[in-house]
């Protein structure tokens, strides 16, 4: 799948880039063959592409984030495109105005993207159907990342020949995770056998009707896996009716070095970041050989070059020919 | 002496196992004849022909939001709502702001509904101070004050403690308890069903069970008392389970249904639209095909369409920041026609009964009924005419409806409230 790329003129249609579910097989490949192009720019002495010269970007951030939020500025500076910095504490918000309200500001100034992370699942859609910018999903609740999803396969992609067949596990805070949701779609519809792992408490309701295999036992699985995905854990959910300790969750679910022995010696370690170092991942590990932890902060920025170039082609199409939802 | 003279409609008394083509006269406010009537030259004369009399409709919960939110609907625009959708009678809900938890509250609520002039408007008491879910509220001087009923209604009452004590109290008073069955800890932040959608859309789900577990012990409290008990909004198949064998068991329980609940699932909330967004939430298909089997077999007592205005601003906002409900009185006849009777879960007659004697039987109140002598609410309607709901026509303030442009068959032409006209299609 690595080699293969998709057919020359494969045209993108989708004006937003709301989540990663529903997107098919060509659609993903299409962005990585992109985004691989992207790559290669960032390692030129001189790192400037003019796709989006003249194209303004709006950073909404209503949720804190510091390197989802930087990646974006640094993509749209390498597009040539200028960026407004928006974060919630800097906003109008505070005064009572709605997301549609400032949103519609903002393209009153003429925006012709935005970039939005917001607290509640679906946030991204509801500007997508109130502003004719195109719009990006940088996290919304805990519904999708979509960039997070496409920049952790894009790093497996790399590593490995074909994401068909493998296994994959996303370990830890299932319940409240857009990054595991934006995984599990495109990791399934590329073809991986996905794996959850953690506490039935961090589980979503309906997570029987996934298209994953649900692990409470992860000493049990890990020697199986081609990849394992940690995912962040709140502390604010430790002690909590869900965790009943740290030292619990980790001895249950921690990517300890111990751990590390049953696994595969080429299993790839990924963490979204940020990392709570002694809690879901012990630091050896997360700064080991198997970890690809900064090399997917370096994939995230040609992702979201790509992401951003793509949604920008698909606003130019006829109305009949884009896909608007 | 005024008289008005409906002919040859299709009349349907519940009440009195009435279901026959013939005539109603009303004079001075009372329902004074029904049969074979012949119209002297003074009488107002309405043809029914191929039309259904029905003694007029009631809906035992609603949200008129007055006072504090006079800018979503005031008990005026509600009541146009209400008459406009065929209710004569409604019961406001006393989730306002300040609560409706005192005797001035109260009469606040009759006396705007006096001057409205429309529907027979009641209130409902809160249960407890504030609707906090801890000191009961002044149940006896609200009775005074004119209550048909205590709720703490968009809450349920949290303590079982307090909820005994409430039970005990108000059965001094032969009110009915109603109560919104939500266990808040199960509930959670929870703002639609927790399932299949709530998973994949990334929204905090509420689980079934939130509601399940009130039920299942305040059925046990109610036991322990004389008071009469009434769930709100029934919406998940086992909950209208456990209805159901407590009724076999003869505890002194009712329910109602809504509009929503019977034709809607949380499939719905894909778009993120908050106009599916409710309380209790959306739920699955066999939930909906469950509230149909509860209502047939005699499980659900009545039909209520919990009409919950809010401001479009509102509901703009993202579906968990949004507030739950809908808009319910104008359309919601049609709607259970199309839930009802177009699926032959009951017939008309017994739909009828569900809108009237037995809302009126829950509450107390002396409505729901064409006996001869009654007071004259009557609601003519057209079973068989299309029309296609559009928000915009509405007389609410508000416009947070998802059944805004679906189809329906039926709807009110006349709406009759003492003897007085005060709504006709036009």
């Amino acid at each position: 799948m690595k080699k293969k790329s998709s057919s020359k003129d494969f045209v993108w249609r989708r004006k937003h880039l709301l989540g990663l579910k529903g997107m098919s097989a060509d659609e993903l490949i299409h962005l990585f063959n992109t985004a691989e192009g992207f790559k290669e720019i960032s390692q030129r002495s001189i790192k400037k592409a003019p796709a989006l010269r003249g194209k303004v970007v709006g950073n909404l951030f209503f949720e804190d984030s510091t390197r989802t939020r930087t990646s974006f500025a640094l993509a749209v500076s390498r597009l040539s495109a200028d960026i407004v910095e928006f974060t919630a504490k800097a906003s109008s918000l505070s005064k009572g105005e709605t997301l549609r309200d400032t949103a519609r500001n903002l393209e009153a100034m003429g925006i012709d993207m935005v970039v939005v992370r917001h607290k509640a699942g679906g946030a991204a859609n509801l500007l997508s159907q109130c502003i004719d910018a195109c719009v990006i999903n940088a996290g919304d609740g805990y519904h999708e990342h979509p960039t997070q999803g496409l920049l952790d396969i894009f790093t497996i992609r790399e590593l490995r020949q074909d994401i068909k067949g493998l296994k994959v596990a996303i370990v830890g805070d299932i319940a409240h995770s857009r990054v595991a949701r934006s995984n599990i779609w495109a990791l399934h519809t590329l073809g991986a056998e996905v794996f959850l792992v953690g506490p039935p408490t961090l589980m979503p309701s309906a997570v029987s009707q996934l298209p994953v295999t649900v692990c409470h036992d992860f000493d049990s699985i890990i020697g199986q896996m081609d990849v394992l995905n940690m995912l962040r854990v709140q502390f604010e959910r430790i002690g909590s009716p869900v965790i009943p300790s740290l030292l619990e969750y980790s001895r249950l679910f921690a990517l300890t070095e111990k751990r590390m022995e049953k696994a595969k010696s080429d299993v790839i370690v990924m963490h979204p970041g940020p990392m709570n170092r002694g809690l879901e991942i012990e630091g050896t590990v997360a700064d080991g050989p198997n970890s690809t932890v900064l090399r997917q902060v370096s994939n995230g920025l040609a992702v979201r070059m790509a992401v951003l170039f793509l949604v920008n082609q698909a606003s130019k199409l006829p109305a009949d020919e884009r896909i608007d939802s | 002496m005024s008289e008005l003279l409906i002919k040859d409609g299709r009349v349907i008394d519940p009440a009195n196992k009435i279901d026959t083509v013939s005539d109603v006269l009303i004079r001075e406010g009372k329902i004074a004849e029904i049969g074979s009537v012949k119209a002297s030259g003074e009488m107002k004369t309405i043809d029914a022909k191929d039309k259904y009399v029905v003694p007029g409709l009631i809906d035992l919960h609603v949200h008129f939001r007055e006072p504090g939110d006079e800018g979503k609907e005031t008990i005026a625009s509600g009541s146009h709502a209400a008459v406009a959708g065929g209710f004569t009678s409604v019961a406001c809900m006393p989730n306002t702001q300040p609560t409706i938890d005192n005797e001035a509250t109260v009469e606040y609520v009759y006396r705007q509904a006096a001057e409205a002039n429309l529907a027979n408007v009641y209130a409902t008491g809160a249960i407890t101070k504030g609707r906090d879910g801890e000191e009961l509220a002044e149940m006896g001087q609200m009775v005074r004050g004119g209550v048909v009923a205590f709720t703490d209604d968009g809450t349920g009452v949290q303590d079982s403690g307090v909820m005994l004590k409430a039970f005990q109290y108000a059965s001094m008073f032969d009110k009915v308890i109603m109560q919104h069955c939500q266990d808040d800890a199960i509930a959670g932040n929870g703002c639609m069903n927790s399932g299949y959608q709530a998973t994949v859309l990334g929204l905090p789900g509420m689980s079934p069970l939130a509601e399940e577990l009130m039920i299942a012990r305040d059925l046990l409290l109610v036991q322990q008392t004389k008071a009469r008990y009434h769930v709100q909004h029934l919406s998940t198949k086992k909950a209208a389970q456990i209805i159901r064998e407590a009724k076999q068991q003869g505890i002194a329980v009712t329910t109602e249904v809504s509009p929503h609940h019977l034709l809607l699932t949380e499939d719905c909330c894909v778009g993120y639209d908050t106009n599916y967004k409710m309380n209790p939430p959306l739920r699955r298909q066999e939930d909906v095909d469950a509230m149909r089997q509860a209502v047939a077999d005699g499980t659900i007592d009545c039909l209520a369409t919990d009409h919950a205005p809010h401001l479009s601003s509102e509901k703009e906002l993202e579906f968990f920041n949004a507030p739950p409900g809908i808009l319910g009185l104008e359309c919601a006849l049609g709607l259970y026609v199309k839930a009802l009777i177009d699926t032959k879960t009951i017939d008309w007659p017994r739909m009828i009964a569900m809108m009237t004697h037995i809302p009126a039987d829950i509450l107390s109140i002396d409505k729901g009924t064409l006996a001869i002598g009654a007071d004259a609410d009557v609601t003519i309607i057209d079973p068989t005419s299309p029309w296609q709901v559009d928000v915009e026509k509405f007389y609410s303030k508000s416009r947070n409806c998802p059944f805004h442009g679906w189809d329906l068959t039926a709807r009110a032409t006349h709406t009759i409230v003492g003897g007085e006209i005060k709504f006709q299609l036009g």
